[in-house]
């Protein structure tokens, strides 16, 4: 295992004017969970694209399995699964009939086929419904179809596009256990999500995207010592107060239309309290205040200096 | 939910391109499921050359069988049966173009076909398997419009050799125009207007020889009618049921199939590469 599953280097690709990814390196090691981490329009999907190639980049290079995307791609396609944002089901078939498809597209012959199909109804849970047209399904069992239909092959390396968006939190759960156990058996997974808690749960590495750039890659230890445990917010009354109390704290990021200011904070009752007292002292009365542990907005401020991480989808 | 993933390794860059057989007819196998759950669009492209059929052999027939060259004024509806029988069944196979590229253009936008270009499935496999869907369906389309004409009166004269190479041309002609329809619901930015373009192809058949003799045309039409493919298509079909003259028409029958099924191949092949995702 010494060649890494994944190896991006100075990637690049703009659609007209518009930057998508700009020189993002990348490795992943085999065996291993990344997580991409990032907002809407980060570049996360287009990485992910890339890879499996259904988009051509437009500069640098990108391995996976040691195949080139661009001059390789039969070699990747036949080593990679992909499971995207989008459900990638026939929607005209039953659950069966859709892994069956991809059985006999993967050429496993009729008999393997068929237990490859039983083992993987079985361990979605998706038995009862195998003959059910998928218009039936609900949100979660279509996902499920649609990772065991990438599953069929046992593909080495496994993209895994915003897996649990739009779940609701027991089906969350459920893909969280699937993915462990993918890695258990040795799967290289690729994830993209908008969700610290969810890169933390999985992944053994993290790499932020912002805006096509990688702004930090480590483990999920060291990203979190870069965002000490949230922040404080303080909602003031009038503009007056919230700019005497920018001025008072100094390291902060100050919402001018909500009246409101975020102090960066190690969560301790220790900062709380000095945050208050400064504010007392200056006699300045606050009107609400929360305290926030971190999620992706805060390693967004932390490494890029900015709270808005709202975008658009590329 | 333990050991989700079989021990099987997928060995990089084993060689994929030996499936392209294999994987048309699993594409195959996929479409015809289609067909088979949804029928919807398969009855209409049989209901539609059924009510036409009708249509002009019962208000037309008599009027334009009589003006046939050489044809019995007092049996002009039999007479027409015969006439317009080939131009009918040729219709019918241009009717499925607007079927197929409906459901080529719905499937494009589908994500099973993204899933399908991340795995090593050669391209025309995809696209093979919509095909052959398609030529099959408008066979089935044919014999049974067929089969109504043999009711209300229709009575080929073909004898075996004759048949056999009747049912030859019109799986090829099913076959170029499959390819030329798919080509057609690449191009179409949505399924609802995917079925615009192969409209034209459906026309084609009135400004031939199908429902009048070109030489009932103006000029400039009888011109346009004479080159067109679907002359020689139904002129072929005509002269091998009925006994009609056959002249160069199956030649040239023929060779329109090998333009349409090389132009349809290659321009459904080159929007499929520059298409990309969502």
């Amino acid at each position: 295992m010494n060649t890494p599953a994944i190896e991006v280097r100075g990637l690049r690709k703009s659609y007209g004017a518009k930057a998508v990814l700009d020189d993002v390196d990348l490795t992943v090691d085999a065996g291993t969970v990344t997580a991409l981490l990032g907002p809407n329009g980060a570049g996360k999907t287009t990485t992910v694209h890339i890879l499996s190639t259904l988009v051509r980049p437009d500069g640098g290079t990108a391995l996976v399995n040691g195949c080139d995307v661009v001059r390789n791609p039969d070699g990747v396609r036949a080593a990679i699964g992909l499971t995207g944002q989008f459900s990638a089901v026939d929607r005209l078939l039953t659950g069966e009939e859709n892994l069956l498809l991809m059985a006999r597209l993967r050429h496993l012959g009729a008999k393997r086929s068929k237990t490859r199909v039983a083992e993987l109804l079985e361990q979605f849970d998706l038995v009862e419904a195998a003959r059910k047209p998928l218009a039936t399904y609900s949100g979660g069992m279509q996902r499920r179809l649609d990772l065991a239909m990438t599953l069929v092959s046992a593909p080495s390396v496994i993209f895994l596009d915003e897996p649990t968006t739009g779940l609701d939190p027991r089906s969350r759960h459920t893909m969280w256990d699937i993915v462990r156990s993918l890695v258990a058996d040795g799967t290289t997974v690729l994830l993209t999500t908008q969700y610290l808690d969810e890169a933390d749960e999985l992944a053994d590495r993290i790499a932020v995207l912002d805006g096509g750039r990688l702004v930090a890659e480590g483990t999920p230890d060291e990203l979190k010592r870069l965002v000490p445990g949230g922040h404080i917010r303080l909602r003031f009354a009038d503009a007056a107060r919230l700019d005497a109390a920018s001025r008072l704290l100094g390291e902060s990021a100050r919402d001018d239309a909500g009246l409101s200011l975020t102090v960066p904070s190690d969560g301790g009752v220790g900062t709380l309290r000095t945050v208050l007292d400064r504010l007392d002292t200056a006699n300045l009365e606050v009107d609400d205040l929360s305290i926030h542990t971190p999620d992706l907005d805060d390693v967004f401020f932390a490494l890029t200096g900015r709270v808005e991480t709202k975008g658009t989808e590329s | 939910m333990t050991t989700i993933a079989a021990k099987r390794r997928t060995a990089p860059g084993t060689g994929q391109q030996s499936h392209v057989i294999a994987d048309s007819v699993t594409m195959l196998r996929r479409n015809l499921l289609h067909m088979l759950r949804y029928p919807g669009l398969s009855v209409f492209t049989i209901v539609g050359p059924v009510v036409l059929l009708l249509f002009f052999v019962f208000v037309f027939g008599g009027t334009l069988g009589a003006g046939l060259p050489g044809a019995d004024p007092a049996g002009g509806r039999e007479a027409y049966v015969a006439y317009v029988m080939p131009g009918i069944l040729l219709l019918t196979i241009a009717g499925s173009a607007g079927g197929i590229a409906t459901t080529v253009s719905m499937d494009m936008t589908e994500g099973i076909t993204a899933r399908f270009r991340t795995m090593a499935i050669s391209r025309a496999a995809v696209l093979a398997g919509h095909v052959l869907g398609n030529t099959i369906q408008a066979i089935i389309a044919v014999v049974l419009v067929l089969g109504v004409g043999l009711l209300i009166g229709f009575r080929p004269t073909a004898g075996f050799v004759e048949w056999i190479s009747a049912a030859g041309l019109i799986v090829l002609i099913a076959y170029a125009i499959s390819w030329l329809g798919v080509a057609m619901g690449m191009q179409a930015k949505s399924a609802e207007t995917a079925s615009n373009l192969p409209l034209v192809l459906t026309f084609l058949p009135f400004l031939s020889s199908g429902f009048v003799p070109t030489e009932s045309m103006p000029e400039w039409l009888q011109w346009f009618a004479q080159y067109q493919p679907f002359t020689p298509f139904i002129e072929a079909i005509r002269g091998l049921l009925l006994g009609t003259p056959l002249g160069w028409s199956p030649v040239l029958a023929i060779g329109w199939c090998v333009v349409l099924v090389v132009a349809g191949y290659a321009w459904s092949m080159a929007i499929y590469e520059r298409k990309s995702v969502r």
